[in-house]
């Protein structure tokens, strides 16, 4: 089914209303061409808009404004999902975090929460993402770039006095989920009911790591298709406060994708996910409520608030349209939003606190409801302490001292920003209608069309750079001598404790009670082969019993096959 | 002096996946006419070794953007226990200021940072290619 277009027509009337308006804009039109001469005649956005040198009245007709715009809290959500958006709750603070052994990590985040973090996030060391353990890879790499987490019992040293039960966690967690396995099993240990547990499994959305960056484990693209499938039944049963899925932009953004572009295959593949949902039979009243998004906030400013209130009007219209969903709860798009990373140079690095907070404002003003900031080494490193605690202080000074959370939406109504809302629906809906006609983001993936794409977006704003089209401070313009002078000195973990986590680990591994661990990894492989079982409880079950991430990820993989990559340069 | 064009390897070795650089630069140098061999990532260094030495290649350019930079002096031992001193080698991506000097003394020849113009590297890659195989012919002659 094609999502149905939407058109919007500029204010016809207003000459009525306001006598006087076209002989008045007209004079400044003609004053304004006798002075730009050719200057910046054509300006457009990334995401291919023309952008025009002012905004009126004729651009945006506000008598559509309860059928476009309506109130906070209220269908189509373009000003926000909750009636009191921040003045009632601030957004969580959710600072991206994952570095050395599980102790590391645990000082860290400790440290983040005394700083005012609310809600924490687990980033685990790339060995993690290979689908293997800490004893299986060049041993230089290991918390270079997150936590090695393999286990329940590395999970419970990561969060040990962290109370689960109030903080929400968000885990940087793929297919097949073992690390919400392992959060499930420090609850088990701790008496902690699953109820209570709360945050995202990040990194559920296995289509977009297919098309972008190739961090993450994959199964085949059935395999994950079936686990994903799965680990929703499993957490709507078990876990209801967890939110199992959550629609990933970012990846695609980061990758080279528009913003209209980005938000398209966003949205695409969230109907996919709930189509496969609502085929296995669940209400999509009782999932979409726990959908959730995560998206790239670039520095393209106003480009970005308008991508955040279109892409909310459109996700009401879809969920209640096509995919039948009756309860408002259903129709919320709630997002996370990530200050993005490829708009932060390594060049003259202390530049990026300036992107940040720019990124960050457009990410407040477009009513989100958690934010990672970027520490300002993030360019050349896994975050230091220091830019780490720069990058929440600027969450903090945004919203206490510069007051961004006092007015809700406070950019609606802007004759710019609702015209560019419209425009940049219009592209969205552009973008999702040639996944449909190509069968959908599953089938469109499988066919390298989203992956074409991107590279072509990606390599059109690299040439923009490089003919200095588009400028970045420090990198094609305003560059200094000896500018890297201020380069933070990386992260790298401390190679004794680190051989003496891999070390531990491997003599837990010859300590374990092997028939229960035998008939967990046996069952789990049964489970496989059986649509009627679901894949993600064996999962849960076989780390109670100590099994670590590899091994839980050999047997799947054996199982359902591994999702190889596709190459299109 | 060269009949065929220079042969690369576009690569990424270790743990990380992204790929954004990688394949922009290997479009560069395809565009440049260079043949470029180009991977998925996650490659071994077993597997970039045999790829090299398969292709015949002149230069290897590994793109880096989380860490994989630190297994770079692995390769390069890799490669002259391989016996293919004249393959030239670039790293293109995120390494630290601090950590530049490990992958020289490893032996790589060139590291462009971040923001490095399609120029500057097509230009660098054409450099390092032909005197690959200058080095190439002129180990052969001398044995």
């Amino acid at each position: 089914m094609r999502q149905k277009q939407k058109t919007y027509e500029s204010d016809t009337d207003t000459q009525l209303e306001l006598p006087g308006f076209e002989l008045k804009r007209e004079k400044w039109q003609e004053s304004y061409n006798a002075q730009i001469g050719k200057k910046n005649s054509h300006i457009k956005n990334r995401s291919g808009i023309e952008i025009q040198p002012m905004y009126g009245p004729l651009d945006w007709n506000s008598k559509q404004y309860l059928d476009d715009l309506g109130f906070p809290g209220e269908s189509p959500y373009t000003r926000g999902i909750y009636s009191t958006m921040h003045r009632g709750r601030k957004w969580s603070q959710r600072q991206l975090i994952g570095l050395g052994t599980p102790e590391d990590y645990n000082k860290r985040v400790r440290k983040l929460l005394d700083h005012g973090a609310t809600a924490i996030s687990l980033l685990p060391c790339n060995s993690g993402f290979r689908g293997v353990d800490c004893d299986e890879v060049p041993f230089q790499l290991l918390g270079t770039c997150g936590t090695v987490v393999n286990t329940v019992q590395h999970m419970d040293s990561a969060l040990k006095g962290v109370p689960i039960d109030e903080i929400s966690t968000a885990m940087n967690d793929p297919t097949p989920f073992t690390l919400l396995a392992f959060v499930l099993g420090t609850a088990r240990r701790r008496g902690v009911p699953f109820e209570s547990i709360t945050g995202t499994s990040n990194q559920s959305d296995y289509i977009s790591h297919y098309v972008a960056n190739h961090m993450f484990y994959r199964l085949s693209q059935p395999g994950s298709r079936r686990v994903l499938v799965d680990h929703v039944a499993y957490c709507r049963k078990n876990v209801p406060n967890w939110n199992p899925v959550s629609v990933v932009g970012q990846h695609v953004q980061q990758a080279g994708a528009t913003p209209a572009e980005t938000m398209g295959f966003t949205l695409s593949t969230a109907i996919q996910y709930a189509e496969d949902c609502i085929e296995r039979g669940m209400d999509p009243d009782t999932i979409l409520p726990r959908f959730t998004f995560f998206f790239d906030i670039s520095i393209s400013f106003f480009e970005e608030i308008a991508k955040f209130r279109a892409g909310r009007r459109i996700w009401a219209r879809i969920a209640k349209e096509r995919l039948g969903a009756k309860d408002p709860r259903s129709w919320r798009f709630k997002f996370h939003g990530q200050t993005s990373g490829v708009d932060l140079t390594a060049q003259q690095p202390l530049n990026n606190i300036a992107r940040v907070a720019v990124q960050a404002s457009a990410g407040i003003f477009s009513g989100l409801q958690s934010l990672h900031t970027d520490s300002y080494d993030e360019a050349i490193s896994c975050p230091t302490e220091e830019p780490a605690r720069i990058a929440v202080a600027t969450q903090n000074i945004l919203r206490e001292e510069a007051h961004l959370c006092d007015v809700i939406d406070p950019l609606g109504g802007s004759y710019y920003v609702e015209k560019l809302t419209n425009q940049m629906e219009e592209e969205i809906l552009n973008v999702m209608d040639k996944i449909d006609q190509a069968g959908g983001m599953y089938q469109a993936v499988g066919d390298g069309l989203v992956q074409k794409m991107i590279g072509k977006s990606a390599l059109a704003a690299q040439e923009k750079i490089e003919a200095k089209a588009e400028k970045i401070i420090g990198v094609n313009c305003y560059l200094e001598e000896n500018s890297n002078v201020e380069q933070p000195e990386p992260y790298r973990p401390d190679a004794i404790t680190m051989k003496a986590h891999v070390e531990k680990f491997k003599s837990f591994k010859s300590s374990r009670d092997q028939n229960k661990l035998d008939e967990a990894l046996h069952s789990l492989r049964e489970s496989a082969g059986d649509i009627n079982q679901n894949i993600f409880e064996k999962v849960v079950e076989a780390s109670s019993a100590d099994a670590t991430h590899g091994e839980i990820i050999s047997i799947l993989r054996e199982e359902l096959g591994f999702g190889h990559p596709m190459i299109i340069t | 002096m060269n009949s065929t064009p220079i042969r690369v390897l576009v690569t990424k070795i270790g743990l990380d996946g992204h790929d954004r650089g990688s394949r922009v630069v290997a479009a560069y140098l395809r565009d440049s006419g260079m043949e470029v061999i180009y991977t998925p990532p996650w490659q071994t260094i077993e597997n970039v070794i045999s790829l090299a030495e398969q292709e015949d290649v002149d230069v290897i350019g590994v793109s880096s953007l989380a860490t994989d930079h630190l297994i770079v002096p692995d390769l390069m031992s890799e490669l002259k226990s391989a016996n293919l001193h004249h393959v030239a080698v670039v790293v293109g991506g995120i390494v630290p200021d601090n950590e530049h000097d490990m992958l020289n003394k490893a032996g790589v020849s060139k590291i462009f940072g971040p923001g490095t113009s399609k120029e500057e590297i097509v230009k660098c890659v054409t450099e390092l290619g032909t005197g690959a195989r200058k080095y190439k012919i002129d180990e052969g002659d001398f044995f």
